[in-house]
């Protein structure tokens, strides 16, 4: 007997008490929560983002499509990062001041060299303003999963307010599952000494926000 | 009972003690004592904040043990998409019905790809099934990437604790064991290391930067996998998960069949519970989901290893199957009074805490003396059913294994049916009532779990079914939660020796 037969037998053996729920599943489990927590208006719900994200660490600013270019310039230059990795479809725009070398991040890149550079700049699939989380989902603003984890700086833009959404729950519905999905919520973090959030191991150091809008 | 029953090969170490002993030397020293206290009481008052933000969380956690109830229910179908799901999206799914074919799947894999060493990130069911040791006696070489794990593998350690293994350790030992060990696995620690935590995660970061970003096979567990899409989760904070899942060309996942959900909806809840009940944050810093393998980004090579190793023994307890909902939050670690004083390692197992005094002795049967003394590591105070997010009632378990130890009784054990003796006179009684002496002659670990019981636990009045009378008495075991165990203790003490529990 195959392991798989073996396992699956024992499970329908341990279930003979159980009578089968043949309903549809959404009966059987029943949602009894809200969709999103309290009433906001859309300009509230980007407020309350961008006060999540900062209470996790993340640097927020705010800039219209205009400004953007010499925001991210001005960005880089305060940390004096000359190298920054491009995702392949960043509008190109968003780099166009910023006196920086741009890395594609191309198939045969070892992660070595991934690790010299200094910076990233990413889009973004969807932000959570509950939880002060931005989603990448790996589309061509936002590049292989990688590009954001590995350099220590990531300047990650959101859309306001069309990329913003209320809650967890929101924001599922709006994801393709298909895709390779990163949650990000602050910059890396520990508490595995004494149960305290420190910012900074392994992934970025130093997370960005850009609300664009 | 017959020493065949147990179930994991890796653990527990053959002669550790039952709990009541094990327990005693962790209340002795002072340091390990205050480390725990002070874990502790941080996360419980930030835990009850996070919580409190979310009105609905009893809706939440209604929602949870709902989905997970149903799905344990019908578990061999969602088990059957799940593989339809995770094949048709590139991955290769294994079935491992015990610790031993699971890791003799991994070590096969890894062999295939020509490395001898991997990078791990945490994952309860690879300590479950000693996944290390085996890859070690293949001559494969395994890191673990969690801080609080290289903690624990530096300091030739065992965890202690589900979510932060290395909680028995504060930071001034934690910088010792860096200046000490690191140099024989790889980057040394910085000259001149202080104690302060952003120093010790920076050693970190730069002791594993040069392994991840070598690594070709990355080993993980999943926190969910959703039946529907193919999608397994991973919920972390470091940034190692995701180096672990990204980086290498091949990656294995070893999983519990039980962290199976429906559908991609699902998560909604979960990832509202989970991070707020175990680190006490809105979100945890890093989520990775992903579903087989995706070209151009990330491993070319996904293989899931679904795991048996005593679920399913579990799932055929009526009563001992909600076990199989646990999230691994740890917050019922967090606020047992019993923990607090004991700390993981009593426990004898990779599950410690009220989660642990129910799951190991099911997972691993009840034939030796710590998993015989695991249910009665409790005060019955009901401040782990309390916080958990799936509402599992610890308590209700406790009672039954109790029962099932002291009187004997029908189970299964590696899918068969058997019939286990009452422990009476055994051993196995022994250690139970010593670990209620324990207990009872602790009187602060009784009255901190009754005053928390009393600010925090809601009444579900009910009285235990069968033969669980004999320990609830007449009264409602849940609104009053350390009563039963009084008396039970009082009626076996006013019995001589050894004839004791429960008869
Ligand atoms: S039993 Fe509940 S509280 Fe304890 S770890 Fe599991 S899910 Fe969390």
């Amino acid at each position: 007997m195959s392991s798989r037969d073996r396992v699956l037998g024992r499970v329908r053996r341990a279930l003979a008490d159980v009578t089968p729920h043949d309903g549809p599943y959404e009966e059987a489990v029943g949602r009894d929560y809200l969709r999103e927590h309290g009433e906001r208006t859309t300009g509230r719900t980007v407020e309350l983002l961008a006060e999540n994200l900062a209470d996790y660490r993340a640097i927020v600013h705010r800039a219209g499509a205009e400004e953007l270019p010499d925001l991210v310039a001005r960005l880089l230059a305060g940390r004096g990062s000359r190298e920054v990795l491009v995702p392949p479809g960043l509008p190109p725009g968003w780099l166009s001041a910023a006196d920086v070398v741009r890395v594609q991040d191309l198939a045969e890149s070892t992660p070595q060299r991934l690790d010299r550079v200094d910076s990233v700049v990413t889009g973004c699939a969807a932000a959570i303003a509950e939880t002060g989380t931005i989603v990448l989902d790996g589309s061509p603003d936002q590049g292989r999963r990688r590009i954001s984890l590995v350099p220590d700086h990531h300047i990650c833009v959101v859309r306001v307010p069309e990329q913003v959404v209320s809650s967890v729950p929101q924001a599922l519905e709006r994801l393709d599952p298909v895709r390779p999905l990163t949650w990000i919520s602050g910059p890396s973090a520990t508490s595995d000494i004494e149960l305290d959030r420190v910012e900074g191991v392994h992934g970025p150091r130093t997370l960005e926000v850009i609300l664009l809008g | 009972m017959s020493r065949t029953f147990v179930g994991m090969p890796a653990s527990p170490p053959p002669a550790h003690p039952a709990f009541p002993k094990a327990a005693r030397d962790a209340v002795r020293n002072p340091t390990l004592r205050e480390n725990l206290r002070h874990a502790t009481h941080t996360i419980r008052a930030k835990r009850a904040k996070a919580v409190a933000e979310l009105s609905d969380w009893a809706g939440l956690r209604e929602a949870g043990r709902r989905i997970k109830d149903h799905t344990l229910h019908h578990l061999d179908r969602y088990l059957e998409q799940l593989e339809e799901s995770v094949t048709a999206a590139g991955g290769t799914v294994h079935w491992a019905a015990d610790a031993e074919e699971a890791n003799r799947i991994v070590a096969a894999l890894v062999k295939e790809t020509g490395e001898s060493e991997v990078v791990k990130v945490k994952s309860m069911a690879t300590q479950e099934i000693g996944l290390n040791e085996a890859l070690e006696a293949e001559g494969i070489r395994a890191y673990e990437t969690d801080l609080a794990e290289l903690i624990v593998q530096l300091g030739k350690d065992r965890p202690s604790h589900i979510l932060v293994p290395a909680i028995h350790r504060n930071r001034g030992e934690i910088r010792d064991i860096f200046r000490a060990e690191m140099g024989a696995w790889g980057r040394p620690a910085p000259e001149g290391l202080s104690d302060t935590p952003a120093e010790l995660a920076e050693a970190a970061r730069l002791h594993l930067r040069e392994k991840f970003l070598r690594a070709k096979v990355g080993i993980s567990g999943a926190n969910f996998m959703v039946a529907e899409t193919g999608t397994l989760v991973v919920v972390e904070s470091e940034g190692n998960g995701r180096m672990c899942l990204t980086l290498p060309e091949t990656l294995i996942s070893v999983v519990g069949i039980e962290k199976v959900v429906p559908t991609w909806r699902d998560l909604e809840v979960f990832l509202q519970t989970l991070p707020r009940s175990s680190t006490a944050e809105r979100m945890n810093p890093y989520t990775s989901m992903w579903t087989g393998t995706t070209d151009g980004d990330g491993p070319r090579t996904f293989h899931l290893v679904l795991l048996d190793n005593g679920r399913t023994d579990t799932l055929a307890d009526r009563v001992g199957r909600q076990a199989l909902r646990c999230i691994r939050c740890s917050a019922c670690l967090n606020v047992c009074p019993v923990y607090e004083r004991a700390g993981g390692h009593a426990y004898g197992s990779v599950y410690p805490g009220p989660i642990g005094a129910i799951l190991s002795p099911q997972l691993r049967g009840t034939a030796s003396e710590i998993d015989a003394s695991l249910p009665y590591a409790s005060t019955l105070c009901g401040a782990c059913y309390e916080v958990c997010p799936v509402a599992i009632d610890i308590p209700e378990v406790l009672v039954h294994l109790r029962e099932r130890v002291v009187q004997g009784g029908p189970a299964v054990r590696r899918g068969d049916k058997v019939v286990l003796k009452p422990a009476k006179g055994h051993a196995a009684e022994r250690a139970a009532m010593r670990a209620a002496r324990w207990a009872f002659t602790h009187p602060g670990a009784l009255r901190a779990g009754q005053r928390l019981a009393s600010r925090t636990r809601r009444l579900h009045p009910r009285a235990l079914p069968g033969p669980g009378r004999a320990w609830s008495g007449t009264r409602d075991l849940p609104a009053v939660p350390a009563e039963p165990f009084r008396d039970w203790w009082q009626r076996t003490q006013g019995e001589s020796g050894e004839q004791g529990a429960g008869k």
